[in-house]
């Protein structure tokens, strides 16, 4: 079987994008590409299927909060893991949201993986990924109010029980009523 | 005698109920057309079914026995592990990563910590790599115990699920030994393990290096060859390779459909690239090949231990770079700066770099990975676990669809999912 020789990838988005590109972060052997976030999908479609990148394995899609005072371009990064399996090797793109408007294309039509991956972010922190076919909260429950992994949302505890408390904590306990 | 029809009156929702009552419309799109009109069934399938290894639902939309759309839905288990990770220093969120996958807590230790190491650049010993190599094959059989019983379990086999826990006893002893607990031992931590492998390990893994091959003959004896155990699982949910790729399967379960990717090959960790192994390929990619492929990783796994038991050199256990492994305690009485550096790493812990890393390893179920995102600070921004289980129960709905209720279980069982690993 003929392999294609690898590509270097940063130069070759940067050549078929040049618009798309806004940074190259090297750090500890990792590759980010910041992109534009209305590029995203040509970028990765770019990156699936070209011969000599092949990135053909959605590794991950993680979010991040950079709440409160942040001196990048936007409070929320979205980080695409892709793996190369071909040539084994990961890149990472990295997109930036503003606070008001945390609205992102989907990338579901180029990797089918992202889909249960896109809605954990928006469930845990209130991206919105236009075009997406199924955009349910995964893992709270449906009628949950917020976004708890956003970095204003409060960690929550439960109070811890003594008896001069027990009869004021077990009042507001969901327990169920005759 | 034909029984009498006994027409029932449906039953009032009392009103206390109503905000609980759902619409068939909220599910418009999500199950097929022919669900509103209700020429199929609707089946709620768990939380609490024993076949769903924990705490999955599935909604099923039935054409007689047949599945049309299977909708999975998650997050019973959800304990909310990354969030409670950003308020803790590096070294005391161990203990949480523990509780993912409780069925392979250490793979869950070493991805977290070698994402502290690549984010702090911190070292590893060469004593400690082995070790870790030796914890993670150890790991590995013991979770694919696990899965093993469970799954012929689930498929009527139940003498099965009482060999392999017996095995799975040793193992979990000799996990006591190195940590002392037998699940959640936190012994893989950021810059080594917690402390020196203890006398008696090397004895006891020594006796379970001799006494389980012969085990693993007994389990291929009950199931391999077995019509009953072929007639169930052979064919059923094919997974087929590029489909798998594209829906995030990974490890075994993607290895059974031929897809030669383990990390532990392609992208070595922890002195990987030293040990010679094979990995397991299958063929067709049915619920038969996950199994094998399953049974061979133990034997392998065994390959790997006798190797890495035979050389584990000598030297530190952890990092000596005292800025992020506190002393030990001998030192104490006698040092100032031992003091110190105790007081600093137990009250503050250290700093990593505003930077982000991302690292995947092959866990006993597939690729986990740890996007890691510190502050510069003592505590993470954002801790993000990519777990195995969480994309294989996204990727059922498309494996089930099609099949039998009665295969559906057989297909669950054999994607190795573990609920608090897809909930964290």
């Amino acid at each position: 079987m003929h392999i294609p020789k690898a590509l270097d990838p940063v130069e070759a988005v940067k050549g078929a994008y040049p618009n798309a590109v806004l940074d190259v972060v090297q750090f500890r052997d990792e590759t980010t590409l910041v992109i534009h976030p209305q590029e995203i999908v040509s970028v990765a479609r770019f990156l699936r299927g070209t011969n000599g990148l092949i990135y053909n394995y959605l590794s991950d899609i993680s979010s991040v909060d950079y709440f409160p005072d942040y001196n990048r371009p936007g409070r929320f990064g979205v980080c695409y893991h892709l793996l190369s399996m071909l040539y084994t090797r990961r890149i990472r793109l990295k997109v930036y949201l503003p606070e008001d408007e945390p609205v992102v294309q989907t990338v579901v039509g180029v990797w089918p993986a992202a889909n249960w991956l896109e809605r954990e972010i928006y469930d845990m922190m209130g991206i919105i990924f236009e075009g997406h076919p199924d955009l349910r909260r995964v893992l709270m429950p449906d009628d949950w109010d917020g976004h708890p992994l956003r970095r204003d949302a409060p960690l929550g505890y439960e109070t811890v029980m003594f008896s001069f408390n027990v009869d004021e904590i077990n009042k507001h306990k969901p327990y169920a009523q005759e | 005698m034909v029984a009498p029809i006994v027409k029932v009156e449906p039953v009032a929702i009392p009103d206390s109920m109503k905000q609980w009552e759902g619409s068939l419309e909220q599910l418009r799109g999500l199950v097929s057309e022919r669900a509103m009109t209700g020429e199929t069934m609707l089946l709620n399938m768990g939380p609490h079914h024993p076949s769903t290894h924990g705490v999955l639902r599935l909604l099923l939309e039935l054409d007689g026995e047949q599945i049309v759309t299977c909708l999975p839905d998650v997050g019973y288990l959800h304990t909310g592990i990354e969030k409670s990770i950003e308020s803790k220093s590096y070294e005391k969120a161990v203990p949480l990563t523990d509780r993912m996958d409780y069925l392979a807590p250490m793979s869950n230790n070493m991805v977290f910590a070698l994402a502290v190491e690549k984010l702090t650049g911190l070292d590893v010993p060469e004593r400690a790599q082995v070790i870790r190599v030796i914890c993670l094959e150890l790991t590995r059989i013991n979770s694919h115990l696990v899965w093993l019983g469970t799954h012929a379990l689930d498929m009527g086999a139940m003498s099965v699920f009482l060999y392999c826990f017996r095995e799975r006893e040793y193992l979990l002893d000799m996990f006591e030994m190195l940590s002392g607990q037998r699940l959640m031992g936190s012994y893989i931590r950021p810059g080594g393990v917690w402390r020196d492998l203890p006398a008696e390990f090397m004895p006891a893994l020594e006796r379970f290096i001799n006494y389980f091959p012969g085990k693993v003959d007994d389990y291929e004896k009950i199931l391999t060859n077995n019509p009953l155990w072929i007639d169930r699982t052979q064919g059923i949910g094919v997974i087929e390779p590029d489909e798998g790729i594209a829906l995030g399967v990974s490890g075994p379960s993607l290895r059974a459909s031929g897809v030669n990717w383990d990390i532990r090959k392609s992208q070595p960790y922890s002195g990987y690239e030293k040990y010679d192994f094979n990995v397991p390929l299958g063929e067709h990619g049915d619920v038969y090949d996950r199994f094998y492929v399953r049974i061979l990783e133990l034997r392998e796994s065994l390959k790997i231990i006798q190797q890495a038991m035979k050389n584990v050199p000598g030297g530190a256990f952890r990092s000596t770079n005292r800025k992020f492994v506190p002393p030990p305690r001998a030192e104490l009485g006698r040092s100032m700066e031992a003091v110190i550096h105790h007081f600093k790493l137990w009250t503050e812990g250290y700093a990593a770099p505003d930077q982000e890393v991302f690292v995947a390893i092959e866990s006993p179920r597939g690729e986990i990975g740890c996007y890691l995102h510190g502050t510069g600070g003592n505590k993470p921004r954002r801790a993000h676990f990519k777990t195995p289980s969480f994309m294989h129960i996204s990727a059922l709905g498309k494996i089930a669809e099609g099949h039998m209720i009665a295969d559906l279980v057989g297909i669950i069982g054999s994607v190795d999912i573990v609920l608090g690993d897809s909930d964290r």
